[in-house]
């Protein structure tokens, strides 16, 4: 006879243990990655102000820190309007979504200390590389979905755009996987302390440039900003979104771009250690190297001009992907070597 | 390019030819510079057909001049190219004052000169400002800006007004320059050549900035003459030719500066003829300032230029003359302030060759104005120039062109 009491007393157990563990800290995780994002903005509207001698937002709170606040306030407020002509409805209000969900979903396997990863599995690495072409997703259909002929260029461009980097991008954490002999997260930072250099920045500087570049490709930002090139296409894929649902297309760039940086301090940067513990924050240095390669995208921001459709094109099959081929023949050569 | 569209020809001619895609980008388009309005034929993302449409900016400053007098209607000239405003003011009244046969005083002319590549740098800062927006680089446009606003505060101190300046005044300047714009452009003068390279390093040495504006937009010397370029844009081709050097007016021939001229006839060179431009006119307002501190004193307008206020209809002067016997001053016959006739007179705006074409019928109010606007010109030679090319492509030509619409329209 089954004993019903103790099933449900071990499913309580579970629940409690392992499950509740996990919402409990994916609801740490979202909410302390949307604080991120918000502050992202922020840091980003900063950093270029002071880059380019101007102030940046300083009305809202003490030296502008409410701005991010008063900014979601305000984009959640605002009429969400959906234009007569859009091709299907619920494409158009489903798309914000797609690309934020698949953005966000990323963090659950990313471990940002030994102990706090909501996930741990054994292809962490698949998951967030799939993760991110599905939010590529979201800005084809909203690109086809708006029916304006900027969204759609801007669509397309993304489609293409995100379908080539995502090769490079790959491809140079083939490397990292090579090394670390493993694609569960967890296990590669390990790998990489245990390693020679400590971090595979060193030995894999090739994989770890393209893996830089092909990153900020992804996340469709300056010089690769091509799917919502403001001179071109005005807005490019979301120029027919308003409200709540263009904030959530920006959320989703951001959240791209920390995920990516995260992938970036995992996978090359070797997480959270350091060269010394910080008592009470293990996670200080993974938070520091993070805000390095946060500063790093929003330096380019301010740098660099934007590519064309084509050279882009090239540089993505003619560059990034034959480097990171070489990385790899490279690695492998060491690996059988050594 | 040609290449590019031979192919598309092909396709055209063959069965499988879906319709063009068309895109209609302006008159409201953040890179569009005004209210340009383009109407594009576009293969995946190639120009097949590139259609300008202007007009959205018509005021009609041509035919208004005809009911204003010749000092009333040089304000209109301020909202042609509002970026360099005291340009058309000066190009106005050279012409007038070619009509009515006025001797300028030496020290109004050099304030001219001084005014005009003011204006040339301010007019080429915000060009650049924009051009590298068009193109990405954010941080250039503010840097621009910086130093195009020391320029209009130079100008809010020479006369008030900072954009639209309607300085000169027929026959010499509205005001003399104090000690304090004298040692204020001292200082610019001095700075500003530092401040060129800062521009130059943000985006000259950039591989991203080069692979988008070398090769982009190319148009051979001869086909740019045949389009009616003049200015910068010109230049670019390889093509010598500057009003203030073929036709000199003002003290232009007195003073010691370059033509800057580029070969390649691309974006990228047209970009480095302004830069070049932009150091030269610093040179020329160095040595306009020096041949000021020689005419300390001077009168900045001349004797016989008419009033400000001038009536509408005819207008005669007496001309004092002598008694034939007796030999004491008598009023002689009245001669027209303004003469009857036609007039062209055009001066290197720092968009190109801006000419104006003044008919008089002797009244105090021009019969018929018409303004050769350069940008105007420029605009027709946008599909020579981005056919075959990216739509990327075309927002590089539209900034290396530099149109002002208010210009373009009138």
């Amino acid at each position: 006879m089954i004993d019903f009491l103790r099933l449900y007393d071990t499913a309580n157990h579970f629940l409690l243990k392992y499950l509740g563990l996990s919402v409990f800290k994916s609801l740490v995780l979202v909410g302390i990655t949307l604080l991120h994002v918000a502050y992202t903005t922020y840091a980003e509207r900063k950093i270029i102000g002071h880059m380019q001698q101007r102030l940046g937002p300083n009305r809202v709170g003490p030296r502008g820190l409410l701005q991010p606040i008063a900014d979601v306030l305000k984009l959640i407020t605002k009429e969400d309007i959906i234009p007569s002509c859009v091709d299907s409805p619920v494409v158009f209000k489903l798309a914000p979504f797609i690309s934020l969900v698949a953005g966000a979903t990323s963090l659950a396997v990313i471990p940002i200390w030994e102990h706090f990863v909501v996930t741990n599995v054994n292809m962490a690495l698949l998951v967030v590389l799939a993760m991110s072409s599905l939010s590529s997703f979201g800005v084809i259909l909203a690109g086809w979905a708006s029916n304006s002929r900027y969204s759609f260029l801007g669509g397309l461009r993304a489609s293409a755009q995100v379908i080539s980097y995502e090769i490079a991008m790959a491809l140079a954490l083939v490397g990292v996987m090579m090394l670390a002999g493993s694609m569960n997260l967890i296990e590669i930072v390990k790998a990489q302390i245990e390693s020679p250099f400590k971090i595979y920045a060193i030995p894999q500087i090739i994989g770890f440039f393209v893996f830089m570049v092909a990153a900020i490709a992804e996340t469709n930002r300056t010089p690769f900003d091509l799917p919502e090139a403001e001179s071109e296409l005005v807005a490019g894929y979301f120029v027919e979104y308003s409200g709540i649902r263009f904030a959530l297309f920006y959320l989703a760039e951001y959240f791209g771009m920390i995920v990516m940086s995260m992938l970036a301090v995992v996978c090359f940067l070797g997480g959270w250690y350091g060269p010394f513990e910080v008592p009470g924050v293990p996670m200080f240095w993974f938070l520091l190297k993070l805000y390095f390669l946060i500063f790093f995208y929003i330096w380019v921001r301010a740098t660099l001009p934007r590519y064309r459709y084509d050279q882009l094109m090239g540089l993505g099959w003619k560059v990034l992907i034959p480097l990171a081929l070489l990385n790899i023949v490279i690695t492998g050569l060491i690996k059988v070597l050594a | 390019m040609a290449q590019t569209l031979e192919i598309i020809q092909k396709q055209k001619d063959s069965e499988q030819w879906d319709e063009p895609y068309l895109v209609n980008m302006g008159p409201q388009h953040p890179a569009t510079h005004g209210v340009l309005r383009l109407f594009l034929e576009l293969d995946g993302e190639t120009i097949v057909r590139c259609d300008p449409r202007i007009g959205y900016l018509h005021r009609g400053v041509e035919k208004l001049s005809e009911h204003r007098t010749y000092s009333q209607a040089m304000v209109l000239t301020d909202r042609l190219d509002y970026i360099a405003s005291a340009a058309n003011n000066v190009g106005y009244c050279l012409a007038v004052e070619k009509l009515m046969g006025l001797e300028v005083p030496r020290r109004a002319q050099i304030i001219r000169v001084i005014v005009c590549e003011m204006a040339r740098i301010a007019s080429h800062l915000l060009w650049l400002a924009t051009h590298a927006l068009d193109i990405g680089a954010m941080t250039v446009f503010l840097y621009c800006f910086r130093d195009r606003e020391w320029l209009l505060d130079i100008f809010e101190e020479i006369c008030g007004a900072r954009l639209t300046v309607s300085y000169p005044r027929i026959g010499g300047v509205r005001l003399d320059f104090n000690q304090k714009i004298i040692d204020e452009l001292y200082r610019f003068t001095e700075e500003f050549p530092h401040r060129i390279p800062e521009y130059e390093t943000l985006i000259d040495v950039n591989r991203i900035w080069l692979k988008r504006t070398k090769g982009v937009g190319v148009i051979s010397g001869e086909e740019a003459v045949n389009l009616g370029l003049t200015g910068p844009s010109l230049r670019g081709s390889g093509v010598r030719y500057d009003l203030r050097r073929a036709r000199p007016y003002l003290i232009y021939d007195e003073l010691d500066f370059e033509v800057a001229v580029e070969f390649e006839g691309d974006v990228y060179s047209r970009y480095r003829v302004r830069m070049k431009e932009m150091r030269e006119a610093n040179k020329i307002i160095r040595q306009c300032l020096d041949k000021l501190a020689e005419c300390e004193g001077e009168p900045v307008i001349a004797e016989d230029a008419p009033d400000l206020v001038i009536p509408y209809g005819k207008i005669k002067r007496p001309e004092p003359a002598l008694h034939p016997k007796r030999g004491y001053l008598v009023k002689g016959v009245e001669v027209p302030i303004v003469p009857e006739g036609e007039v062209y007179f055009a001066i290197e705006a720092p968009k190109g060759e801006l000419g104006y074409y003044i008919v008089s019928d002797g009244t105090g109010h021009p019969w018929r104005v018409r303004i050769r606007a350069p940008s105007f010109v420029h605009i027709s030679a946008l599909p020579a120039l981005s056919e075959g090319q990216m739509v990327a492509d075309i927002i590089a030509v539209i900034g290396s062109v530099d149109i002002v619409l208010g210009e373009c329209d009138r």
